[in-house]
């Protein structure tokens, strides 16, 4: 019981993966910055802004709105995320194994923040707050069926297992799925899909600021605020290594493995931001058409190719 | 810390001073400060602009909204102390007669080198 508590808490849940998630932050920040000829924030900063947050600033309740809700929803989507970032992160530092089914258990809990998030926002009980959950809801529509879809695609490429081990083994044994025509469209699939997940620009309508003010996260403020960034800090770091898992070979933590591992997250995480930093955020329909048909079409002809054997 | 923009009745020049602060040549990003679209967010309530009567109002409503502690930083001569619109009719007063103001960034407009310096001097106020 207390070493479940100490995975939970500390290593490789909330604590450890939140750090890591504000360093990756900080990344996201200064590799923004340098597409842009900026210089970028100190190191540091994603933290000050996490503890200033936290610790410093007041949380207003809205006036019109469901205070119990409203506050319940943060902590509910950082708990989503810290489960799900266990069964990522304990088979990737080789700690437990996990076990059979974990895939499907960790699909239905990285969607647990963003519903959270849409809760919230309904609860808030402002209108702009609204249309950011609305626009949500439509996001989570349109990715989690790409990304269903791609799950699937990496279950029958290892042969129907549902062991995250397992298929991370296999393609130690056998190759990575990227090497393979199939897995680069799977893989490309995937990357749009986490990004709407992490609901980084193109498909960060939800929370447009300069349409909606920040639409879902509008009314958060103060410690609420700060648990809002802590899920997304661990969403930004677990999100890269699932993909990471799943397509490049899986994560080993011995020996000169660690770099070639970091080095695989690092490659996600960068394509990821510059798809962020190349792209304008698009609109509902043009997102829900891209992932509906366009990313769909791709996976279902990734899963074709499988069939035919590439 | 993060800054919420509230534009007065400005002339548009300060608030093109303030996006130029967001240019690569500038880059505030480097210390730390961002804009925010929600007052709920803001450290920072940086106003501009001459307040009239309309603005005024608004000016209250978004301090009350801004969660505390908050800095207000007046921006430009208009901010400070009405500057040219101080004898006009609608004016309703520099900032520091509506909310209490931590700072004042003098000029019309004031350069970005500026505004850089004093948020600089405000963070080390509240270090």
């Amino acid at each position: 019981m207390g070493e479940q508590l100490f995975y939970f808490l500390i290593y490789p849940g909330m604590l450890f993966a939140g750090v890591v998630g504000g360093l990756i932050a900080w990344v996201d920040r200064k590799v923004t910055a340098r597409v842009q000829f900026r210089q970028g924030p100190p190191v540091l900063q994603p933290f000050y802004d996490f503890l200033k947050l936290l610790l410093v600033k007041e949380t207003v309740l809205p006036k019109r709105g469901s205070a119990i809700f409203f506050l319940l929803a943060p902590v509910l989507g950082l708990f989503g995320a810290t489960a799900a970032a266990l069964l990522v992160l304990l088979p990737a530092l080789g700690i437990t194994a996990g076990f059979q089914g974990d895939i499907i258990v960790l699909f239905y809990l990285l969607a647990i923040p963003s519903l959270m998030f849409v809760i919230g926002a309904m609860a808030s009980g402002n209108p702009l707050s609204a249309v950011g959950a609305s626009r949500e809801i439509k996001l989570i529509l349109s990715y989690e069926l790409t990304f269903m879809l791609v799950v699937a695609g990496v279950i029958l490429k290892s042969g129907q297992t549902l062991h995250m081990d397992q298929i991370m083994m296999m393609q130690q044994s056998q190759g990575a799925f990227i090497g393979s025509v199939s897995g680069v469209l799977l893989f490309i699939a995937a990357l749009f899909a986490i990004q709407g997940k992490a609901g980084l620009v193109p498909f960060d309508l939800a929370e447009a600021e300069t349409e909606i003010a920040e639409g879902a996260f509008m009314e958060y403020s103060g410690t609420a605020f700060a648990i809002i960034k802590y899920t997304k800090y661990i969403l930004l770091f677990i999100l890269p290594v699932f993909v990471a898992e799943i397509f490049l070979g899986g994560l080993t933590f011995t020996g000169i493995h660690i770099l070639w591992s970091i080095l695989k997250i690092v490659l996600v995480l960068v394509l990821m931001i510059l798809i962020r930093n190349t792209n304008p955020r698009v609109k509902i329909s043009q997102a829900m058409r891209f992932f509906l048909l366009w990313m769909n079409l791709l996976v279902i002809a990734g899963l074709v190719l499988h069939y035919l054997g590439l | 810390m993060w800054v919420f923009h509230f534009g007065g009745a400005s002339c548009n020049n300060c608030d093109i001073e303030i996006l130029d602060c967001l240019t690569p040549r500038y880059d505030v990003e480097r210390f730390g400060i961002k804009l925010v679209g929600s007052p709920r967010h803001a450290d920072v309530l940086l106003v501009n602009g001459s307040m009239n009567g309309r603005d005024k109002s608004r000016l209250l409503d978004i301090y009350e909204q801004v969660t505390k502690p908050v800095y207000v930083v007046a921006f430009g001569a208009c901010g400070c102390t009405g500057g040219i619109f101080a004898e006009g009719l609608p004016f309703a007063g520099p900032v520091d007669t509506i909310i209490p103001v931590d700072a004042y960034i003098p000029g019309c407009p004031p350069k970005p080198e500026a505004m850089i310096s004093g948020l600089m001097k405000l963070s080390e106020t509240i270090k």
